[in-house]
This record gives structure tokens, sequence and C-alpha cells, in this order.
């Protein structure tokens, strides 16, 4: 009886692992891409600010300094910051 | 006669193709070595080159290269009688689509992987290259636009399969989300995805939907085909794990589940085949069958469409050289079963010829509405399912298929475009959205160009989808064949259905190219005048490539 059940267990777990297969092979590559870039940009953002090289980043996040706004003054007022604290970013 | 007949005949001619014929090639012809190291392990990457056990591989491929053409081509082909399709399917299963399959991987993995158009570019010629993106996007176009028709026509003749369809998206959305956002086991989720699939199935039936008759001033079909694009166009913009890749594998799951049962059932209810054998008495205005029958049925004989599809990702994941064989020519033999019973379900799954010859009424009528009345029929018989749900769950079977391959088409015509906004430096078509507006809109100038105000113009150029996926595959073997030059190896068993293939379309192209002029229908007229030249561009490539390979060949000698 014990030997049908790890016999069992055994062939689940095997049609488990191809059925997981059958449904990434398809898409795989494409999921894997994807997260591959997200970790590209993660590790461009964590290795420019180890190494005190000019973030490319910061460029495209003057873009988004109207849209931040505010979140940021919510943000600033949770912290119990009345005002800005940055000089460069006044938003009250 | 009895369809268990025509079952018997046509599985066990297609397994002994596969247990003698391909292993022939595999040995003699295309000398698959064991030893010989694949790209899927001399570049795995984790992303695209990764190993890949081959009944998983077979599972993928057969899925990706099943979509609703080996239905709608042999049930609009059986009103020239059944033989000639059952024979078409069979030898061309065994003789054509195997070998060309098969090929397709085998030439990839020769060469790095590349795809079919790289390689063409490489082994024949830049010429050729170019011919080979034309052909390639007029048969995404096609298959678009034909794929909407008939997904508009299944929904109108059976209101039932609505609630399905449309809810197998939404079954699908939430497998997705339950996998990878809250990361459920698959099993059980797959589980429950089928029963709620066929639970929607079930009911389906008691809660009919239509649209109506004329909305906007646009009739009921054209409404669908617009909101099926609608759709499509959105589904190929989200990420593929939310929509696309939990769909297709709930629709593997079906495929599987449908051919079994539709198999069993003409096991157990042996129905008559009513059509006749050959039809002599063909409704007016029928085309000749040679060679319009090589080129109505072409998935379910021989695809080009297959060979995008095993150079294109199939040969990147294979483990060993000799899982080949049963990846790409096994894979064909599945194809191959599909079209089996597409012909037994539109020939013997009606009561008496004459409600067989009432479907059968004119050029196109019977299609794939002939395959579920009559599948359905077959499916009560011998299943005892109810007629209604039977009918309804091989609706939704072929527009599951159809929509699929709908969604994945317009992403890789999406691709095409943005290609080509980044070859030629235009910046907005390389993005996203304008290149999925792009790729809809000429799909909706096809559909509505050659069909008027219905929509319909997907159907009318079936043929055409037939001719252009048939030069494919003759680009594809015409690859296989120059490679086999360069290594000695025995030809003619890629150059003989190369030639055929050639020979057929051409005449088909040119008969329909006097149809279309007689009946004055000029946009049709003007598409076959492009697939002619891009024919004729393809046969002189043929001859020349070949003669400066064998002369090469005797020069080193």
């Amino acid at each position: 009886m014990k030997e049908t059940l790890s016999k069992f267990k055994f062939w689940y777990q095997k049609a488990g692992e191809l059925g997981a297969q059958y449904y990434n092979a398809p898409y795989r590559a494409a999921i894997a891409r994807a997260k591959r870039e997200e970790d590209d940009m993660f590790m461009l953002l964590v290795f420019s600010e180890m190494m005190g090289v000019p973030n490319p980043a910061s460029w495209y996040c003057l873009e988004l300094q109207p849209l931040l706004l505010d979140r940021f003054h919510q943000w600033h007022q949770r912290m119990g910051m009345e005002h800005s604290p940055l000089d460069n970013f006044r938003c009250c | 006669m009895s369809a268990i007949v025509l079952l018997v005949l046509g599985l066990g001619g297609m397994a002994l193709g596969y247990f003698f014929y391909s292993r022939f090639i595999a040995n003699h012809i295309y000398k698959l070595d064991e030893n010989f190291k694949t790209p899927a392990h001399e570049m795995e990457d984790g992303v695209d080159f990764v190993p890949t056990n081959k009944f998983v591989l077979w599972g993928h491929h057969f899925t990706s290269v099943a979509g609703a053409a080996p239905i709608v081509g042999p049930a609009i082909a059986v009103i020239w009688g059944w033989l000639p399709a059952f024979l078409w399917v069979t030898v061309g299963t065994i003789f054509f689509a195997g070998v060309h399959d098969f090929g397709a991987i085998w030439a990839s993995i020769r060469n790095r992987a590349k795809s079919v158009g790289a390689l063409t570019g490489e082994v024949v010629g830049k010429r050729a290259r170019a011919v080979f993106m034309i052909v390639i996007f007029l048969v995404l176009l096609m298959v678009n636009a034909v794929f909407g028709v008939v997904i508009a026509k299944l929904l109108i003749n059976n209101p039932g399969a609505v609630v399905p369809v449309w809810g197998a998206v939404a079954v699908a959305l939430v497998i997705g989300q339950l996998i990878y956002r809250f990361k459920f086991s698959l099993g059980w989720v797959s589980l429950i995805g089928i029963i709620v699939l066929y639970a929607l199935i079930y009911v389906g039936p008691s809660m009919p939907i239509t649209l109506p008759a004329s909305t906007l001033g646009l009739s009921a079909s054209a409404s669908w085909i617009l909101l099926l694009f609608l759709y499509a166009a959105i589904a190929s913009l989200l990420p593929v794990w939310m929509l696309l890749q939990p769909r297709d594998y709930i629709n593997g799951l079906q495929l599987f589940v449908g051919l079994i049962l539709l198999y069993a059932a003409v096991l157990i209810a042996n129905p008559s085949v009513v059509a006749p054998m050959i039809n002599m008495n063909v409704p007016a205005n029928t085309p000749s069958m040679v060679p319009l029958l090589f080129v109505t049925i072409a998935c379910g004989a021989i695809s080009g469409f297959h060979g995008l599809v095993a150079s294109g990702t199939t040969s990147k994941q294979l483990n060993k050289e000799t899982d080949a064989r049963f990846v790409g020519y096994f894979g064909a033999v599945g194809e191959g079963a599909l079209a089996l019973a597409a012909i037994i379900a539109a020939t013997a799954g009606f009561a008496s010829l004459a409600d067989w010859q009432a479907v059968y009424s004119a050029f196109g009528k019977g299609g794939v509405l002939a395959f579920v009345d009559g599948g359905a029929a077959i499916l009560h018989a011998g299943t005892g399912i109810d007629a209604a749900v039977a009918s309804t769950m091989l609706t939704v079977m072929a527009a599951l298929f159809a929509g699929t391959t709908m969604d994945t088409g317009l992403r890789l015509q999406r691709y095409i475009f943005q290609e080509w906004g980044e070859i030629y430096n235009i910046k907005w078509m390389g993005k996203a959205l304008p290149a999925t507006l792009l790729a809809v809109g000429s799909c909706l100038v096809l559909a509505f160009g050659a069909g008027g105000a219905d929509g319909s113009g997907g159907l009318l150029i079936w043929p055409l989808f037939g001719t252009t996926n048939q030069l494919l595959a003759g680009l594809t073997l015409l690859v296989i064949t120059v490679m086999l030059v360069r290594r000695k190896s025995p030809t003619i068993y890629t150059l003989a259905p190369l030639v055929f293939l050639l020979v057929m379309t051409l005449a088909a192209l040119l008969l329909q190219l006097k149809g279309f002029y007689d009946q004055q229908k000029w946009f049709l007229l003007g598409l076959d005048v492009v697939v002619l030249v891009a024919a004729i561009l393809v046969t002189l490539e043929c001859a020349a490539a070949l003669k400066a390979e064998k002369r090469k060949a005797a020069e080193a000698e």
C-alpha cells in the first residue's frame, strides 16, 4: 500500500513537472525576456548609484516631476515635514 | 461505408508513415545524429534556447500549428467527395507534411536554430528572402481576416456558443492571475479551468446571445468581426502571461479532450459515410478539383505555417537531434488526425445524402459549419451528449482555435510592422500601439474590401490563403533540398513534393485569376497577381539555386 502510494506520488509529481513545462514552453522566452529587462533596469540603477555614476534615469524622472508632485506633497506631510525638505523640489 | 474504415485506414496509414517512412528519412536522408549538439545546448540561455522534454515539445509544437485551418480546409474540400480529401490528407501527411515539418526543424538546428526566413537568405539568396517576407506577411494577413469571418459565422450560427467562447477568455484571465499572482498549483488550476469551461459549454445553449440584425448600419456578421478584431488587438498588446499563455494552454487541453471524444464517438456509433466517394454532381460554380483540392486543404496535408513554427521556436528547444523525428513528423500526424476527424464529421455526420447535399449546396457553403453539425450528430450518437451541447462543444473548439491563432497572428503581424518601422527609420511605426492599429487596419481592409459591408472577405480569399501557404511550404522545401544537395544526400524525397506543390499552386492561381476577372472582383484579382508574382519568383529562385548547387557539386568532384 505504502509502495503504491509513493509510486502514485512519483507519477503525480512527474506529471506536474511535465504539465508545468507544457504550460510554460511556448511563452517561456517572452516572460523570461520581460523579467530579464526588469533585472537589467534594476542592475543599472543600483550599480550607478553604488559607483556614483550619474544616473541616466534621473533625466527621465524630471519628466515625471509634475506627475509626482501631488504624491510628494502628501508624503512629506505624512513624514511630519510641513514643507518640502528639498530645496530644488518645492511643492508648497 | 462505415466511418470506422476511414478512421482505421487513415490513422493506420499515418502510423505506418511515422514508424517506417519517417525512420527511413531520419536515417538515410537527414542522417540524424544523436551526438550532434543542438542549439538548445550549445546556446542555452534560459530564455530562447532551453532543452525541452520531447513530449512537452511535441505538445507545444502540435498545439501551435493546429489552428482552425485543418478543420476549415477539409470540411470545404469534401464537396468533391470524401475520397479525394481523404487521400490528400493521408498521403499529404505521410509524404509531404511529415517530411516538410521534420525537415524544417532539422534545417534550422543545423544552422544555429535560425528561422526559415533567415535561412532562405543564407542558403538560397537575398531575393528569395525578400519574397519570403512578403509571403509571410500575406499569410498572416489572410489567416487573421479568414479566422475573423469563421468565428463570426460560428457565433451567428450557434448563438449558444457565445457565452462559452467569450467565457473562455475570462477563464484564461483568471487562470493567469491565479498562477502568476497567487502561485496556485497548475494541476488544480487546470482541473478547475477545464470544469468551468465545460460548465459554460453546458449552460451556453440555454443562454443564447444574438446581435441585432443591424447595428449602426452594420450586419451582425460585420459587428462580430469588428468586436473580434478589437479583442484581438487588446489581447496582442497585453503581456503574454495575462491572457495568451493561459488561453493557449486551456485550448490545448480542450483539443486533446475534443479529439479523443470525437474519435471514441466514431468507434461507438459507427456512422455511415453518406457523402459520395467522388462527387460527380458538384454544385454550379464549383472550381475544378485539380488543382483546387491541393490548395483548399493546406493545413492537414502540408502547410508552410508549420515551417515558421518549426524553425521559429521548436528548433531552439530541441533536446536531441533525433527528437526532431518525433516532434516534427508526429506533430504533422497529429494535425492529419484532426483533418481526418473533420472529414469524417463533414461526411458521416448527416442522416442521408440529401441532407448532405442540402448543406453542400455551393462551393464554400459546407466548411466549418458542416464540421460542427456533422461532428455534433456523431458525438450525440456515440456518447449520448445532448445534441445542442455537442454542437456548442465543437463550435467552441473551432472558435477557440481560430481565436488563439488570431491573437498570435496579430501579434506577429504587429512585429513585422515594428520591424519595418526600425528598418526604414519610421519612428511611430516602431511603437506597439500604432503597429497594432496598422495590423488590425490591414486585416479589416481585407475583410471588408473583398467582402463588402458584410466583412466576409476572409472566406472569399480562403483558396488564396491556401496557395500562399503552399508557397511558403515550397520555400521551406527548397531550403531543405539545397542543403541536401550540398550534403550529397538523395533529394527526390523533398524535390518531388516541392515540384508538385509549385505546379498545383501556379495552376490554381491562374485558374483563380481567370475566375476573379470574369466575376470582376478587382480587389481579389490584385491580391492574386501579387501572390502569382511571388509564386513565379519562388519557382525561378528554386531552379536557379538548385542549378547552382548541382554545378558546384559537380565541380567539386
